[in-house]
């Protein structure tokens, strides 16, 4: 069992955690994830991790209430447990001093540039930070990112906070005005991704992306993962989750993710019911 | 042996076989002919004493019985159900060239659960050392190796990725096959043994080999399983509704996708089933489609019905069901719908050439006998390869050209002191008994080394 130490709610339907989970910690580096189970019936779900704390032994991640088990955890409380807590997984994030590097982040996908935006900066690089996020009470992360950045701009979709606009919209100013990139880091909803991935296509400017694709064991072993990158099978779990955003089939993974879509909303309307009928009872 | 209905069995998912009654059993073993030679001990990967176990059913002393074979596999319940006994010890029974050989797996399975049921004894264990050893994996290898060196006296620890112990017991065997509760009390048995196990951690990625010497472990056994899924490659795999076996029985095993949304994982399956494969995972697979409401199952193999490598009786289990059996056909490539789901595969016809080193006739494909057959769910059963996610990070472990671990055979040693490896790792996909034989001789050779310190 998983210790919760600290929960806090940094945004709309947005949970931050802190979770006792001693041995994740030891071998972690930027760009990992781990996969957490609830509780008996509950599923097993990739959530990435955005720092650790190699000498209390947490590990810290950022949920978006989007599913049954995302908002069954949003009512878990400090000190509450967490049946499973795996990881680290996946490959960690090539972290390389190349010059210019623009880390693109959109929505809770801040929480994986989090930690990543801190190691190209103490790996020497100029970082200019593009964070997008869907309203103002979605904002995460700022400070800390704005921290390790030497440029920070912020978008929100309705212009409640920050410009308004998209990732996009940030980068294309970056574009317009000559500024010289060395690499692009993008994560976030994978249409955002793929969007930001066609635009410095174009330029030829190296681009990085991190897939959330479904997952069970995240081992390799099943292979509900599978993304296509140049023309081949990967399994985002054991060969990724970061991979070339220039050869990735977005519009394959888009779809992958809507497998289940049908059988969320049912588990999400169900446990909704329950949960009402609970609250009527007392 | 008595089983469920099936016009029963396909609304459920509990065991199909009944297992024999007390005087089925001494029956049975009274057939038993007590040979001098017996050749069936030579059939069993682990040496089981068979005769002298047979002998005792004949003489009332069921425990007894258990015990015996105790003495050689410390999983009867689970190899008395899904060991291939008519390609081993049964195969070699004498009776069976005149007559049907004696029933070997069916009593193991009777005697054992007969044991659990009526006797509470555990193992006894010596504690002669406060060495360590661990075991990397809680599949039948890493289960065997940790109760033999629990047994010897050492400190056993078991690492186990998933959630659960048990490896493939628990995400690969479907209920109906083999019970989780069976597993269950064998893993308690274990552990009331002095192992200890630890799920979530995932030896390569939590924690090192080297990590785990610097923690006093004298040595460690790699019993991972050849855990990556095999596919086609060939067009439109990846559309939705194609699942590898893996994954599609991990759900429904593991997960309980069979409960959803009792229990939070879901599972596809459409009406018209294709399971892609001939081995006993594809059977596991198709049956476990038919349980989900698939009003059509179909087993697609290259190969013709005497071809087939899943066991007969698994076949057998799958027909009573109405698996539909398509047999010298083979996937060229998958066709999608708008929506980016699989709606139909296009197949080639084959017939059967000389024999390939296999020793089966080899599948030839007819140029110009494709056609389309139309499904909406696609499980994908061709076998798996070596995961390469710990030996990746782990480079002095010697692999084959497959990926496979080198060991050598007898003792399960590999390129790196003090790790042992056996099971799937080692030979490629294989059978529970045999992985067990393996982690037999490994966990002698374990003894050994910690006792001399030679490797």
């Amino acid at each position: 069992m998983f210790r919760i130490l600290k929960k806090e709610v940094v945004g709309k339907n947005l949970n931050k955690f802190v979770i006792e989970a001693p041995l994740v910690p030891k071998n972690y580096k930027p760009g990992q994830f781990v996969v957490i189970r609830i509780d008996e019936k509950g599923e097993r779900i990739p959530i990435t991790i955005a720092d650790v704390d190699k000498e209390k032994g947490t590990v810290t991640v950022f949920v978006q209430e989007v599913g049954k088990t995302t908002f069954k955890l949003g009512t878990l409380k400090e000190g509450d447990y967490i049946s499973d807590v795996v990881g680290p997984l996946g490959k960690p994030a090539e972290i390389v001093k190349v010059g210019t590097v623009v880390m693109i982040g959109g929505g809770v996908g801040a929480a994986i540039i989090y930690p990543e935006t801190k190691a190209f900066k103490e790996e020497g690089n100029y970082v200019i930070s593009i964070m997008g996020f869907r309203s103002k009470e979605y904002v995460i992360l700022e400070d800390e990112i704005r921290k390790y950045s030497d440029e920070f701009y912020i978008f929100t979709d309705d212009g409640s906070y920050g410009k308004k606009g998209f990732t996009t919209n940030g980068l294309q100013e970056l574009i317009d005005a000559g500024r010289k990139m060395d690499l692009v880091v993008s994560i976030g909803p994978a249409l955002m991704m793929k969007k930001i991935s066609e635009m410095t296509r174009k330029y030829n400017v190296k681009t990085i992306v991190s897939l959330n694709s479904i997952m069970m064991d995240a081992t390799g072993m099943c292979g509900g993962c599978r993304v296509e990158v140049g023309g081949e099978s990967k399994f985002a779990c054991v060969d990724g989750p970061e991979f070339d955003g220039h050869k990735v089939n977005f519009d394959l993974l888009i779809k992958r993710l809507s497998i289940y879509k049908k059988e969320e909303e049912k588990a999400l309307r169900l446990y909704e019911n329950c949960v009402s009928e609970e609250k009527r009872e007392y | 042996m008595p089983k469920q209905d099936p016009k029963e069995r396909i609304k459920n998912f509990e065991e199909v076989a009944l297992g024999y009654s007390e005087e089925q059993a001494i029956r049975e073993a009274k057939r038993c002919l007590q040979c001098s030679k017996p050749l069936c001990i030579e059939g069993c990967p682990v040496d089981i004493n068979i005769p002298e176990f047979i002998r005792l059913i004949v003489e009332k002393k069921f425990v007894e019985a258990a015990r015996k074979i105790k003495e050689d596999d410390a999983l009867p319940r689970i190899t008395g159900r899904v060991c291939p006994q008519e390609t081993q010890c049964e195969a070699k029974c004498v009776l069976g060239k005149k007559f049907e050989p004696i029933a070997i797996g069916r009593l193991e399975r009777f005697v054992s659960d007969y044991e659990a049921n009526y006797s509470k004894e555990s193992w006894q264990v010596k504690k002669i050392n406060n060495k360590k050893v661990a075991v990397v994996g809680s599949g039948p290898a890493g289960l065997t190796v940790a109760a033999d060196c629990a047994r010897i006296g050492y400190k056993v620890k078991i690492f186990e990725a998933l959630h659960k112990p048990g490896g493939v017991l628990v995400y690969g065997i479907p209920e109906f096959r083999l019970p989780k509760e069976i597993v269950n009390l064998e893993i308690e048995k274990l552990k009331e043994m002095g192992v200890e196990i630890e799920c979530n951690v995932i030896v390569g990625k939590t924690i090192t080999i080297e990590e785990l010497f610097e923690e006093g472990y004298g040595a460690v056994f790699l019993g991972l399983g050849a855990g990556l899924p095999r596919f086609l490659g060939i067009e439109g795999e990846n559309l939705l509704g194609i699942y590898s076996a893996n994954e599609f029985l991990t759900r429904i095993n593991l997960m309980k996708a069979y409960r959803f949304p009792e229990y939070d994982t879901p599972i596809i399956v459409g009406e018209k089933v294709a399971v892609v494969g001939g081995g006993n995972v594809a059977m596991d697979a198709s049956r476990c489609a038919v349980r989900l409401g698939a009003k059509e199952v179909h087993i697609i193999y290259r190969r013709s019905k005497e071809e087939l490598p899943a066991r007969k009786e698994e076949v057998e289990n799958a027909e009573e069901e109405g698996v539909i059996f398509d047999f010298l056909v083979n996937p060229v490539r998958f066709i999608g719908d708008e929506n980016g789901w699989v709606k139909g595969i296009e197949m080639i016809k084959n017939e059967l050439g000389e024999k390939d080193s296999s020793g089966r006739r080899k599948p030839i494909p007819i140029p110009g006998s494709e056609f389309v057959y139309e499904v909406d769910t696609v499980v994908v059963a061709i076998g798996q390869t070596a995961n390469p996610l710990l030996l990746n990070v782990t480079p002095d472990i010697k692999r084959n050209k497959w990926g496979y671990i080198e060991a050598h055979p007898e003792t399960g040693k590999t390129s790196k002191i003090g790790v042992f490896a056996g099971g799937d790792i080692v030979t490629g996909e294989a059978t529970v008994i045999a992985a067990m034989g393996a982690g037999r001789k490994a966990a002698k050779a374990i003894d050994e080394y910690l006792k001399t310190g030679k490797w």
